[in-house]
């Protein structure tokens, strides 16, 4: 009887006691499901609140006069932040004419040249890390390179300081893309006959082309809000563009730093107007990147 | 058709003599390539040599007890390290203890529980916002949060701890502007959310759509799926992502520089003001020169240390994981 009735259990055990999932289980289940839902709830609203808080305070510093005029001196009424947009474009410019070409060509080597030696290797490691590395340091280090040698603060110090944060992201998308590319095609190249070069500027890079300029915006899209370099290298100024870039030279993001924390209520005015102005143009720029990488995904 | 274009193709033949491939067009290139490799070396090589060279004099007038020491006094050229340091160690942890739930609550949603409609926007949005300048966290914490923060958490938390043994010390303000140690993390942790969350999605995303089937399939509970399938598969990835989330906060400047109160005082209090190395080099640098600049070279020296031991380990742990 004992024997059977093990026997019968061994080959099919007894059903479970109720259909349902053990309490246990359920209230792990239930828990996991809630918090993810409140953690995401809890980011989307504070992370909606800052942009609508921008948008509010920006909207109420806007003013036709934003575009027209230089920065306001203490204590004065009204004024603008032309200044400061044209040097912030000023210093983008510089910052993305001098990395793109380093950016790329670095990124060209990675994944052309250098797709077995140790050296890049270390390279592209480094690159990762300098990628994220505080931006602070870089300014300290553009700093020391060139605005105590030439004595004083200039957009070219600052121009450098965007490079130098623009290259890393470059680098690494370009890499990345022309990593994308078959091998099959660049064959195909140099069974023609072509070198090396040819190969690389004629097919690779057509091939990648589209990435590669993704690649381009997000650099942009990163150093146009970039401030704690250009802290100690453009610094600020409150005249009018002068073309020498010698002695400091106006840009948002310092502006925005230096009129937030001032007690004038105009100049805080021109603060939010400005960072509303930055954040909508490097928003601007990332939805772009993404519709040039790959425009069918992100419609 | 194809008749057309063979018949024009033989009657104007391509010149026979090509230009055959210069050899020194070819050579330039691959140099000009290998320099601009080489430039990514030679900036990370700058960065640390110029800090180091800046930095040296105050390393050489105070030894080790720059680490250790928590005076900064421009009056009597003595300065430490100490309160920067730990400072910048409190906030980003403290960024990092508030930050990760959230983000990894954010990615298990998206990739587990979002209704599919809603999980491409969603998923966008993040990313997107983890675009925002830091600058402008800055601002929103310090016009909009610190206010709240000082009036419905500090003023009651202060009030109802006063007195009590251990709590009493680390969550009473003296002062309660709003700014302060605990105000720095949380808009830190705000920061790097969304870093952080879309890090983790990318990886709970790679993982093969089978082995999430299969774990439904026996019948586990969402819970079980995340903790027995998921949280084994991304850990070591997750943990790279969490320390490139640690790497941004503990180097974040701007948005810290606002709401950290730029104190030099040591306080066992979360929500006293204190300062971080950034915060510190952002606010006094331009003032500065003499021994003073040497020691605010010599923070960033150690800012340099400290962030790159975190993203080297990040990066060491992210890679581990595309390799195998």
């Amino acid at each position: 009887m004992d024997a059977t009735n093990t026997l019968t259990n061994t080959l099919s055990p007894p059903p479970a006691r109720t259909g349902r999932i053990r309490p246990g289980r359920r209230v792990a289940d239930r828990a996991l499901r809630l918090s993810c839902l409140v953690a995401t709830v809890v980011g989307a609203v504070v992370l909606g609140s800052i942009l609508l808080m921008l948008i509010v305070e920006g909207i109420r510093g806007f003013s036709p006069s934003l575009f027209t005029q230089p920065t306001p001196g203490p204590g004065s009424e009204g004024g603008g932040i032309a200044n400061a947009i044209l040097g912030s474009l000023v210093l983008t410019t510089i910052g993305i004419v001098v990395a793109t070409p380093i950016g790329v060509m670095a990124g060209t080597f990675l994944a052309e040249y250098g797709r077995t030696s140790k050296l890049a290797d270390v390279i592209r490691f480094l690159n990762d890390i300098l990628l994220s590395a505080p931006s602070i340091l870089i300014g300290l280090f553009v700093y020391t390179l060139m605005v105590r040698p030439m004595g004083t603060y200039s957009g070219w110090a600052g121009g450098v300081a965007l490079a130098i944060i623009a290259i890393p992201v470059i680098v690494r998308t370009t890499e990345d893309m022309l990593r994308l590319v078959p091998g099959t095609l660049r064959e195909a190249g140099a069974a023609l006959g072509a070198p090396p070069s040819v190969v690389i500027t004629s097919v690779t890079w057509r091939a990648a082309s589209a990435g590669i300029v993704t690649g381009i915006i997000l650099a942009l899209a990163r150093i146009a809000g970039e401030t704690a370099p250009l802290l100690f290298t453009a610094l600020n100024n409150n005249s009018w563009f002068s073309s020498n870039l010698m002695g400091g030279i106006a840009n948002l993001p310092v502006m925005i730093y230096q009129f937030a924390l001032s007690p004038y209520p105009n100049w805080q005015g021109l603060a939010w107007a400005g960072a509303l102005l930055i954040t909508g143009t490097i928003l601007a720029l990332s939805i772009i990147a993404r519709l040039v990488i790959n425009p069918r995904r992100s419609r | 058709m194809p008749a057309l274009t063979q018949s024009v193709a033989v009657a104007r033949p391509r010149p026979a003599i090509r230009k055959g491939p210069s050899k020194g067009l070819d050579a330039t290139f691959r140099a000009c390539a290998y320099g601009a490799a080489l430039i990514v070396l030679l900036v990370l090589a700058g960065i640390l040599g110029s800090i180091i060279y800046g930095g040296w004099p105050a390393f050489r007038e105070f030894g080790f007890g720059f680490l250790t020491s928590s005076a900064w006094n421009i009056g009597t050229e003595q300065y430490g390290a100490l309160v920067a340091v730990i400072g910048t160690v409190a906030s980003a942890v403290l960024a990092l203890l508030i930050g990760v739930p959230v983000s990894l609550g954010i990615a298990i949603f998206l990739t587990q529980l979002c209704p599919g409609w809603a999980r491409r926007p969603v998923a966008m949005t993040i990313e997107l916002l983890a675009a925002v300048p830091s600058i402008i966290y800055g601002m929103w914490g310090l016009f909009v949060f610190a206010p709240l923060f000082a009036r419905f958490v500090q003023i009651p938390v202060s009030n109802l701890v006063e007195g009590m043994p251990i709590l009493g010390t680390i969550l009473y303000a003296r002062v309660p502007s709003g700014v302060g140690v605990l105000t720095a993390g949380i808009i830190l942790a705000i920061m790097i959310v969304p870093f952080i969350a879309s890090i983790a999605r990318d990886m709970l995303e790679q993982i093969p759509t089978v082995l999430r089937e299969s774990a439904y399939g026996i019948g586990c509970t969402t819970w079980e799926v995340v903790r027995h399938v998921l949280v084994p598969q991304a850990a070591v990835s997750i943990i790279g992502a969490i320390m490139l989330g640690l790497g941004r906060a503990l180097g974040e400047t701007m948005a810290v520089t606002f709401v950290v109160g730029n104190a030099n005082r040591l306080s066992a209090s979360i929500f006293d003001p204190s300062s971080t190395i950034a915060s510190r080099i952002a606010n006094e640098f331009n003032e500065a020169d003499g021994l003073q600049l040497n020691a605010l070279m010599a923070l960033g020296c150690i800012l340099f240390v400290i962030t790159f031991i975190v993203l080297i380990v990040a990066r060491l742990l992210t890679r581990r994981v595309r390799a195998a």
